[in-house]
């Protein structure tokens, strides 16, 4: 933490000399605002010494031309007008840094993105630029020499989620040395990944890829695991915070337990008789079980909405005779811990849509009618029926539709493309025909087959005759005209192509449904304090620039919880998270934005006013002086204290009232 | 220099996190919306003195809007609940100073929601050009030449 510097008493103000440069962003501002007309105004406002028109500000020659103008002429204010200070004003703040300026001189004026993208009447655009650039000129007259407050990370991360992007992120930030804690609600990290077979477009195998990871997740000196736990509360801010995590309990001892299994065999349920989430209940488990055979860590859990005992409290409790290390806990309770982490990575990944959304395709009324995943785990060889592709009475289909675009691409239920399911039920499509020797056809709008190697497979799938028929799918019936059609399922689609409406009988209908945002990604967001798009998948701080940091800093997304994605582009993004938090985490400390607010000690009357306004508990009364002061390390700078001072003795560093109000009067002036 | 055609002028104080956000959103996606408002960034809505809307309004601004973001959603954790109580207090003075409360108006925008700063904007324009200008500048003048021109009170009116 470094002194309160920024107290130092205001400067005796000379006529400030203000340099003032608006930029044509190419044709982007100049198309709509009338740039050399808001320079010529600029240059007749009282205080600016010269006003110019360029280009490119941002580029290189832009910002050498402020630094060059800085120093001969001997400017001490700066104002550009161009993009969203969001964008650049860093880039402006280093090149006033760079020829001696305190960075703190600039303002920005925003006429890209509020005006010349927003307004298309050239004298509308024009004027308003022209009031935006005087409210700033006047403001930055009252602006004040600063110096960003430095605040020093803590060097552990905090991974929620363990998917492929969280088990991808964790090892990284690990092996890089730093302490990670990885978060998973579910009994097992894996994810989706975890639940399928093989990956396109090379066709390895997905538990062949995965499991070493996540063993290496488990073994790494430098990672907690804690699965079947939950992230309840988020505090503090970048560098410091304090997450509460709530560990539900799976009445195993998880030190103790090898996930030997003799307590599943010894369990009073002779059979598996509760749906398996993992096989997408199409098996099924008992009250005390693995998750899946690679599960980590290898230790059982025991659903207590089925088990007898912990439901009733009368069984045998065969499984405690068979665990000869003892590592059945009845009475295990939840814990809550509290950790401090540095930086947050979120890796909560996606929810399928529920195709009993869609009626027409009869999920849910048809027993042949399968997703995707449950398909998937059809032909996994350690899956429900050893990887035979079998209908739910047994039979080998003979033919299979795959309907795509089932909730995506749809106004009805998600406009975005979910962007892995053609691959997906290309892949399959292959492999049902592999393990069950049937007919595959697939219903598509079109094929997007955009990655490396993915129109090969396409390709592929042409040559080696799987069926393709463009038109998106009417409805599914098992509703006969024909004898032909009798004891099939009949798939009705206009053939775009061929320019007609098709009925086609077939044995067994794949759903290729598409992802959406977990169901309680919202609840998420607010825990964190991220943004959500509309749709609910969490927001970026820039679609190209930013695409893993959010708007909260220190807090970084990977994976599908941030929109659709494969597994590839999921990796990458996963290290991306990684080395965005380590580069924080690695520099040691952030410098924050100087925009704290002070207490002019001379005028503060100790009213108390201020102290219950502070969400960060920053403001303390000096008893013995009957005066309130504002610890500048907690102060997060949001002015809520400024605006309710009744004195008007508290101020916030660059958003001064006199700067504030010299922008009102600036936007107001008629010119 | 009053303009020819009246158009409304509306001063906007905008919060970093959520709407000043939301208009850059709608920057980016060019959603075209009316060019009468004018907007000041702050930290967060929390930060709107409600000074800094009084002293809009007599420097001549017809309106004033207000965007922070959404309950639960404050960066700040519970700045926009504070606009939000102080608005309400404003809202009576407003209407003691005998302007309609309607001129100040507050909303909460998402960073995500373009469309919606762009919807309230034009609704907000709509609603400032159907109220007409506001004046306050010309009102005052017209007030302090009226007081000038006052008698003195008549002195035997307590007797």
């Amino acid at each position: 933490m470094t002194p309160p510097q920024n107290h130092a008493p205001k400067a005796h103000r000379a006529e400030p000399r203000i340099g003032f440069y608006v930029c044509h962003c190419g044709s982007n501002i100049a198309d709509t605002v009338d740039c050399a007309e808001i320079a010529r105004y600029a240059a007749s406002l009282p205080g600016v010494i010269l006003a110019r028109d360029y280009k490119y500000m941002c580029s290189d020659p832009g910002q050498e031309l402020i630094q060059q103008d800085i120093r001969e002429y001997q400017l001490d204010r700066i104002v550009v007008a161009s993009c969203s200070p969001l964008l650049h004003e860093h880039t402006f703040r280093a090149a006033l840094a760079r020829a001696g300026l305190n960075p703190f001189y600039l303002q920005m004026v925003n006429i890209r993105e509020h005006v010349s993208w927003v307004h298309k009447n050239r004298e509308a655009a024009t004027a308003k630029a022209r009031d935006l650039a005087r409210a700033a000129i006047q403001r930055v007259r009252h602006h004040q020499a600063l110096q960003p407050i430095r605040v020093p990370i803590r060097a552990e991360a905090l991974v929620l989620g363990g998917g492929i992007a969280g088990i991808h992120a964790a090892l990284l930030l690990a092996e890089a040395g730093k302490r990670v804690i990885l978060v998973e609600r579910q009994p097992s990290i894996g994810g989706h990944m975890a639940q399928l077979d093989k990956t396109f477009p090379t066709l390895d195998c997905a538990a062949c890829i995965l499991t070493p990871k996540m063993s290496a997740v488990r073994a790494h000196p430098n990672i907690t695991l804690w699965t079947y736990s939950e992230v309840i509360k988020v505090e503090g801010y970048v560098g410091n915070f304090t997450v509460t995590v709530r560990r539900k309990p799976r009445y195993i001892n998880e030190a103790l337990c090898v996930g030997c299994k003799q307590c599943v065999d010894a369990c009073v349920f002779k059979d598996g008789k509760f749906p398996d989430e993992f096989n997408a209940g199409l098996s099924h488990r008992k009250p005390i079980y693995l998750p899946f055979p690679q599960a980590t860590p290898q230790v059982v859990v025991i659903d207590p909405d089925r088990c007898l005992n912990l439901k009733t409290g009368k069984c045998k409790k065969t499984c405690v005779e068979a665990c000869d290390r003892n590592a059945i806990v009845f009475d295990q309770q939840p814990e809550v811990h509290e950790v401090k982490v540095g930086t947050i990575i979120v890796a909560t990944g996606y929810d399928l849509f529920d195709p009993t959304r869609l009626p027409q395709y009869g999920y849910g009324r048809y027993p042949n009618v399968f997703t995707t995943l449950e398909a998937e785990r059809l032909v996994n060889s350690s899956g429900p029926t050893a990887g035979k592709v079998r209908l739910r009475d047994g039979r080998v289909p003979r033919s299979v539709g795959i309907i795509l675009c089932v909730g995506s691409r749809d106004h009805r239920t998600h406009p975005w493309c979910s962007r892995t399911c053609c691959m997906h039920s290309m892949k399959l499509a292959l492999l049902i025909r592999e393990h069950a020797g049937a007919e595959v056809t697939i219903f598509h709008m079109d094929i997007r087959s955009a990655g490396k190697g993915y129109e090969e497979f396409y390709d592929r799938c042409l040559r080696e005759g799987i069926q393709f028929i463009r038109g998106r799918v009417a409805e599914v019936t098992d509703w006969a005209m024909t004898a032909k059609e009798e004891g099939h399922l009949v798939v009705r689609v206009e053939d775009t192509l061929a320019g007609f409406v098709r009925r086609i009988p077939l044995d067994m209908i794949v759903l290729a449904v598409g992802m959406e945002p977990q169901r309680d990604a919202r609840e998420l967001r607010r825990i964190l304090n991220i943004s959500c798009s509309n749709e609910g998948w969490f927001l970026e701080r820039h679609p190209k620039l930013g695409p893993v940091i959010t708007f909260t800093d220190g807090i970084f997304l990977a994976g599908c919880c941030q929109g659709p994605k494969d597994i590839p582009d999921t990796v990458a993004q996963a290290g991306a998270a990684a080395a965005e938090a380590l580069a924080l985490m690695d520099r040691g400390y952030i410098e924050q934005e100087p925009n704290t607010a002070y207490i002019d000690p001379d005028h503060c009357c100790g009213c108390k006013s201020c102290l219950p306004l502070c969400p960060y508990s920053a403001i303390q009364l000096d008893e013995t002086q009957g005066r309130a002061f504002i610890n500048e390390a907690l102060c997060k700078g949001c002015g809520a204290c400024v605006a309710a001072c009744p004195s008007g003795s508290i101020q916030q560093h660059l958003f001064e009232d006199e700067q504030v109000f010299a922008e009102i009067d600036g936007v107001l002036s008629y010119a | 220099m009053p303009d020819a055609v009246w158009e409304p002028r509306i001063v906007a104080f905008f919060c970093n996190w959520c709407t000043y956000t939301a208009a850059d959103l709608a920057g980016v996606s060019r959603l075209q919306y009316a060019p009468n408002v004018r907007v000041i960034r702050l930290m967060c809505s929390g930060r709107v003195d409600p000074q800094f809307i009084l002293e809009a309004l007599a420097k001549g601004a017809d309106g004033v809007l207000i965007g922070g973001c959404h309950f639960g959603d404050c960066h700040y954790v519970e700045g926009n609940y504070k606009t939000f109580r102080r608005m309400r207090m404003l809202n009576r003075l407003l209407l003691a100073l005998g302007i309609e409360p309607e001129r100040v108006r507050l909303e909460w925008i998402a960073a995500s929601e373009g469309d919606k700063l762009r919807h309230v904007v034009n609704e907000m324009v709509d609603r400032i050009r159907a109220l007409g200008p506001l004046n306050l500048p010309e009102r005052f003048q017209s007030w302090n030449r009226e007081l000038s021109h006052q008698t003195p009170p008549c002195e035997g009116v307590l007797g």
